[in-house]
C-alpha cells in the first residue's frame, strides 16, 4: 500500500489537473487575476502545473482603478516573478463616464467595471477559456456550480446548458463564440486556501495582516481611506485603528475588521475563531437585487 | 473530539495547523430523499463540525421559526436546502458539494437531489466518491429507493457503504428494528456486488434530528457499541483498487520549455512510479524508462496515484496528449470495440449508430454505440429489451471507437475505464459509460501492413482517389449531375464508381427503412463502402439526399477530409417538388411516405460545402464541369487540360 496523500496534496493535484486539461483543450486561455488571496493561490498552482515551463497563458486583471494601492504594487511583482504577461483592462466606458462607488453605488460600479469590463476584455482578446478562483464554499448557491462553466457568445450563463461532470473527465468543447469559465479551486474551502498559503509561503497583499490604518466607521463597517479620492461625510475624520481585511476588492467597498493578527498563523486562528462567514466583508453582496445567481447569469463569475 | 480541536486552535495555532496540514481527504455521497432526513443529516454534520458561521446560524434560527418543521428547535435541513428557489427558476441542480472537516479528515460531500433526475445526478455524484452513505428511514426499512441507490453506488464502483438507519427515535430506539433492517440490507447487498467479500458495508443506527450516533453516541442506544457516523468516516481506510494496482499515467500535456527539457505532464491514476521504472507507451506500444519525476518543488523519488507530476523519459520516444504510460509488466489493454454500461443523461435519446465523441482520460475519439443488449430497470434491476436509451436510462451496449484506445476495466480503475459521451454538434455531455471488457482486442496495435497501398494503386490509375458527395433534396438534380460528372471523368481516363442512394437501397441497404436510426446506418454503410473503394483507388461519386449534418460529418471523418468533396446540389423545396421526377413528393404529401425529407423530415443545409450548385440557375453541364474543375484544384486529377 502506497502512502495516503493529505487533503491539501489532493486538492493541489486536482487543481493542477484541471488547469492542464483546460490549456490542452482551448485555443486562447487566460487566468483572471484579482491580486487577492484566492488569485495568489491560483497563480501559484499555475506555476506548479506547467513547471519548468512558465504558465502558457497571460494574467488578466480587470481593473476598476479603485483597488488598494498595495494591490497594484503586488500585482506587477507577482506577474514578473512568474514570467507571465500581465494584461490590465480598464473598461473605457467607465473611464469616460467616471464611474465610481460614491456617485453610482456599489451595484452599478461593480457591474460596469467588473462584469461589463470582463466581457469586453474577453471579447477584445478573443479568450475562449478563463480561469477564475471561485470556490463552492463561498455561498450556498455556489455549492452546485460546475468546475467548467459554459458561457454563450454573449457571456451568459445558461443554467440549462451546464454539463454533468464525472470523474476527472471535463468536457471543454464549445461552439463558435462560446467560452468557458474554469474554476480549479472549486473544492477548496477558505481554510484550505489559508493553510496552503501558509504551507507554500505564498506572498499575499499586506492588507490581510493587521496594521494601524486610517479608517472611517460607516454603520459598523470600517472603510479604509486609501487615497484622497475617498469622500468623507461632513465632520467625518479618519481614525487610526489596527485593522485587517478578510477579503479585498475596491477599497471604498471593502470592510476591514479590527484585529491583532499580524502573522499568517494569527490570521488563520482568527478566521477559525470568528463566527462570521467570509463574504460579510464584501459589500457588493449586500445589494438586495444583486444575488450571486443573477450576477452569474449576467456574466460576472 | 471537538474540544481537543478548539483547545489547540486557541492555545497553539502552529500545532493546530500542523495537525490540519496532515489530514487526509474523504469524498462521499449521500443517498436518500429529504423524507429520509438527508438534509437534516448533512446540516447536522456541518453544525457539529463547527462549519456553520454565526451569520448562518442567525439566519438558521430565524428560518427555523419561520419555515422549520421542528417546532421551537433548529431545523438543520434549512442549512442545506437552498435549492427550492432554484427549482422554481427551472435551474437544473445535479449535485451540490458541501465541505466539512474534523481534526483527522476533510470531507467533501456530494449531495444529490433525490427527485426525477436521480439517475443522472447520482451517477455524477458517485463518480468521484470513495464511500456512500445510504439513508434508510427506520420506519420504512429497505424500500425500492434504497435498492436503486445501492445499485447505482455499486455500478459506479463504490465499495465502501455506510447504511445510516435513521429516525431511530421514531421507533423507540429499537434494537430489533435496527437489526432486522440491517439484515435485510445485507441480504440484498450481496445480490448487487456489495457482498462481504466484495465490499465493506457498515450499518449504523442514528437519529440525525436528535444527534444520536452522529458525532456522539448519545444515551438512547446503549445496545449499540459500534462507531458513530463521524468516527467511521474519520477512520475508514481510504484508497481503492487503482491505487494498489499497476502504474497508469495518461499524458495531458507535453511540457517543452526549451530544447533541453521534454517532459509529460499528467496525473498518476493508478499505482506508483519511480525513476528507473520501465514504462510502456500506449497505444503506440513503444517502451522507455523513467528518467526523472519533475515538479515545481524539485524532483521526486516516487509519485503515487493522485499526484500531478511531469515525467521525463530516457529516450526520445513519440509521446503526445492522450498517450498512456503504463507499467511494462502489467500494461493496460488496447481495443476499439467494447462492452460497456452506458448511462444516458440528455433529453435527446441515444441514437444507435450515430457518431458521438468519447472522452476517456486525455483521449477523445469517435464513438458509435450499438442498440443496447438490454437496459436495466433501476428499481427492480430487471433486464429489459431496448432499442435506444432515454434520459436516466442505463443499458449494456457494444461500443466502437474510431481508433484503438488504452483502457482498464472500470472495476480495476475508474479513470482508465470511465468515459463521457459528447454530442458532436452541440458539444453537450450526453452520457457516461463504464468499460467492462474488449470485444475486439487490438493485440497488434498497428494495422496489418499491406505492401500495395491506396496511394500505389492510385498511381497506377493516374489519379488520386476521392469521394464526391452530392447532397440535396430529392429532385434537386443530384443524379443527373453525378451521371454527367462520371461521364466527363471517364472520358479523362479516370476510374470511377457511382453510388446512387436509390440503387444502394435495393441491395446492400435493403433491410433499412427511413427512421432516423436507419438513415444513420444507411449513411454509415455508404461511408464504409466508399472508403473501401477509395482504398481500391477509385473516384467515388455518391449521390444521396443525406439530410443530416452529423451524418455527412461522419462520412467526412470516415473518409478523411482531404479526400472528401461535399457538393450541395441546391434547389428550393418548391422547385424540387414541382420537378418531382419520381412522384415522391406527391406521395409524401398524401401521407404515403412518412419521414420524407423536406416534407415532414428536415434537411440540414451544409454550412461549408466545397461546392454549392444552384440548379435553378446552373445547367447540369456547367455544374458537372465545375465539379471536375474542383477535383483538379484538389489535385485529384491532373490539371488543367
Amino acid at each position: 500500500m502506497t502512502r495516503v496523500l493529505t487533503h491539501l496534496e489532493r486538492l493541489e493535484a486536482e487543481s493542477i489537473h484541471i488547469m492542464r486539461e483546460t490549456v490542452s483543450e482551448s485555443e486562447n486561455p487566460v487566468m483572471l487575476y484579482s491580486v487577492g488571496k484566492d488569485s495568489a493561490v491560483m497563480l501559484h498552482l499555475a506555476r506548479k502545473a506547467f513547471a519548468p515551463s512558465a504558465p502558457p497563458f497571460p494574467l488578466l486583471h480587470v481593473d476598476t482603478t479603485w483597488k488598494f494601492r498595495a494591490m497594484y504594487e503586488l500585482r506587477e511583482k507577482m506577474a514578473a516573478e512568474a514570467g507571465m504577461d500581465l494584461l490590465v483592462y480598464q473598461n473605457p466606458e467607465c473611464i469616460e463616464l467616471g464611474i465610481n462607488p460614491f456617485d453610482h453605488g456599489s451595484a452599478m460600479h461593480t457591474d460596469m467595471w467588473k462584469t461589463q469590463g470582463l466581457k469586453k476584455a474577453l471579447d477584445e482578446h478573443g479568450f475562449d477559456a478563463a480561469f477564475g478562483g471561485a470556490r463552492r464554499d463561498e455561498e450556498k448557491s455556489r455549492a452546485k456550480e460546475r468546475i467548467v462553466s459554459l458561457r454563450s457568445a454573449q457571456h451568459r450563463w445558461d443554467p440549462k446548458q451546464q454539463r454533468p461532470e464525472l470523474w476527472r473527465t471535463y468536457n471543454l468543447r464549445k461552439g463558435v463564440g462560446e467560452t468557458v469559465r474554469v474554476f480549479p479551486i472549486s473544492n477548496w474551502t477558505e481554510l484550505d486556501v489559508w493553510q496552503y498559503i501558509h504551507r507554500e509561503a505564498i506572498p499575499i497583499v499586506p492588507l490581510y495582516f493587521a496594521a494601524v490604518r486610517p479608517v472611517v466607521d460607516r454603520g459598523g463597517t470600517l472603510i479604509m481611506v486609501d487615497d484622497d479620492r475617498m469622500r468623507l461625510e461632513p465632520g467625518e475624520v479618519p481614525t487610526m485603528r489596527k485593522v485587517r481585511f478578510r477579503t479585498l476588492g475596491c477599497y471604498p467597498l471593502s470592510g476591514a475588521v479590527e484585529s491583532e493578527a499580524d502573522t499568517l498563523p494569527g490570521i488563520i486562528q482568527e478566521m477559525l475563531l470568528t463566527t462570521t462567514s467570509e463574504r460579510q466583508g464584501r459589500m457588493i453582496d449586500f445589494d438586495s437585487s444583486a444575488s450571486m445567481e443573477k450576477k452569474k447569469q449576467d456574466g460576472y463569475f | 473530539m471537538s474540544n481537543v480541536r478548539e483547545d489547540l486552535m486557541v492555545t497553539d495555532i502552529e500545532a493546530y495547523l500542523d495537525v490540519h496540514e496532515h489530514k487526509s481527504l474523504l469524498r462521499f455521497i449521500t443517498c436518500g430523499s429529504v423524507d429520509d432526513g438527508k438534509s437534516t443529516l448533512i446540516g447536522r454534520l456541518l453544525y457539529e463540525t463547527h462549519l456553520v458561521f454565526e451569520d448562518h446560524m442567525t439566519a438558521l434560527e430565524a428560518d427555523s421559526k419561520k419555515f422549520g418543521t421542528q417546532g421551537a428547535e433548529l431545523d438543520f435541513a434549512l442549512l442545506v436546502d437552498g435549492l427550492s428557489a432554484e427549482r422554481e427558476q427551472g435551474i437544473t441542480i445535479d449535485v451540490a458539494y458541501r465541505f466539512f472537516s474534523t481534526e483527522r479528515r476533510k470531507f467533501i460531500v456530494a449531495d444529490t437531489p433525490g427527485h426525477e433526475q436521480y439517475t443522472r445526478n447520482m451517477v455524477t455524484g458517485a463518480s468521484t466518491a470513495e464511500l456512500a452513505v445510504i439513508l434508510i428511514d427506520a420506519r420504512k426499512g429497505v424500500i425500492t429507493q434504497t435498492r436503486r441507490h445501492s445499485y447505482l453506488v455499486s455500478l459506479l464502483g463504490i465499495r465502501r457503504v455506510v447504511v445510516a438507519i435513521n429516525k431511530l427515535d421514531l421507533v423507540d430506539y429499537s434494537q430489533d428494528v435496527f437489526e432486522r433492517i440491517a439484515a435485510d440490507y445485507r441480504a440484498f447487498a450481496s445480490e448487487i456486488g456489495l457482498a462481504p467479500d466484495q465490499a465493506e458495508v457498515v450499518c449504523i443506527p442514528v437519529s440525525a434530528l436528535r444527534g444520536d450516533n452522529i458525532t456522539e453516541p448519545g444515551d438512547h442506544m446503549p445496545w449499540y457499541s459500534g462507531p458513530t457516523l463521524i468516527e467511521h468516516l474519520e477512520t475508514v481506510e481510504i484508497g481503492d483498487t487503482a491505487e494498489a494496482g499497476p502504474f497508469r499515467f495518461p499524458v495531458q500535456w507535453v511540457n517543452r520549455p526549451n530544447s533541453d527539457f521534454r517532459g509529460f505532464s499528467g496525473t498518476v491514476v493508478g499505482g506508483s512510479v519511480q525513476p528507473g521504472d520501465d514504462v510502456l507507451v500506449l497505444p503506440s506500444g513503444v517502451t522507455s524508462r523513467v528518467a526523472r519525476i519533475s515538479t515545481f518543488d524539485g524532483d521526486l523519488g516516487q509519485a503515487v496515484a493522485g499526484q500531478a507530476v511531469t515525467i521525463v523519459l530516457t529516450d526520445e520516444v513519440d509521446v503526445s496528449r492522450g498517450s498512456v504510460l503504463c507499467a511494462v509488466d502489467r500494461p493496460a489493454e488496447i481495443a476499439d470495440q467494447f462492452e460497456a454500461h452506458v448511462v444516458w443523461m440528455h433529453d435527446n435519446p441515444m441514437q444507435p449508430g450515430r457518431q458521438y465523441l468519447l472522452k476517456i482520460g486525455a483521449t477523445t475519439a469517435g464513438l458509435t454505440i450499438s442498440s443496447p443488449k438490454y437496459k436495466v430497470d433501476v428499481n427492480t434491476l430487471e433486464h429489459l429489451a431496448a432499442k435506444t436509451l432515454a434520459i436516466n436510462e442505463i443499458g449494456v451496449c457494444t461500443i466502437s471507437t474510431d481508433r484503438p484506445i488504452a483502457f482498464d476495466p472500470y472495476v480495476a480503475n475508474r479513470d482508465m475505464g470511465g468515459f463521457i459521451v459528447i454530442d458532436r454538434l452541440t458539444n453537450a455531455t450526453v452520457g457516461a459509460g463504464l468499460l467492462h471488457f474488449a470485444l475486439r482486442r487490438s493485440t497488434n496495435v498497428h494495422w496489418q501492413t499491406v505492401d500495395v497501398t491506396p496511394e500505389a494503386r492510385g498511381e497506377l490509375m493516374g489519379h488520386r482517389p476521392c469521394v464526391v458527395w452530392l447532397t440535396g433534396l430529392s429532385g434537386a438534380g443530384k443524379s443527373t449531375i453525378a451521371n454527367q460528372v462520371e461521364q466527363r471523368l471517364h472520358t479523362l481516363g479516370a476510374h470511377t464508381f457511382l453510388l446512387d442512394g436509390d440503387n444502394v437501397r435495393h441491395g446492400l441497404n435493403r433491410d433499412l427503412g427511413f427512421t432516423e436510426a436507419d438513415r444513420i446506418e444507411n449513411i454509415r454503410r455508404i461511408g464504409e463502402v466508399s472508403r473501401l473503394m477509395i482504398d481500391a483507388g477509385l473516384i467515388v461519386l455518391v449521390s444521396f439526399i443525406s439530410p443530416f449534418r452529423a451524418e455527412r460529418e461522419l462520412a467526412r471523418e470516415l473518409i478523411g477530409a482531404e479526400r472528401f468533396c461535399e457538393v450541395h446540389v441546391d434547389a428550393p423545396i418548391e422547385v424540387a417538388e414541382a420537378r418531382d421526377p419520381k412522384g415522391l413528393y406527391a406521395k409524401a404529401r398524401n401521407g404515403q411516405l412518412p419521414n420524407f425529407t423536406g416534407v415532414d423530415s428536415p434537411y440540414e443545409v451544409p454550412l461549408q460545402p466545397q461546392l454549392r450548385i444552384d440548379t435553378t440557375r446552373t445547367s447540369p453541364e456547367t455544374a458537372s464541369q465545375a465539379i471536375v474543375d474542383h477535383l483538379r484544384t484538389m489535385g485529384i486529377i491532373a490539371g488543367p487540360h
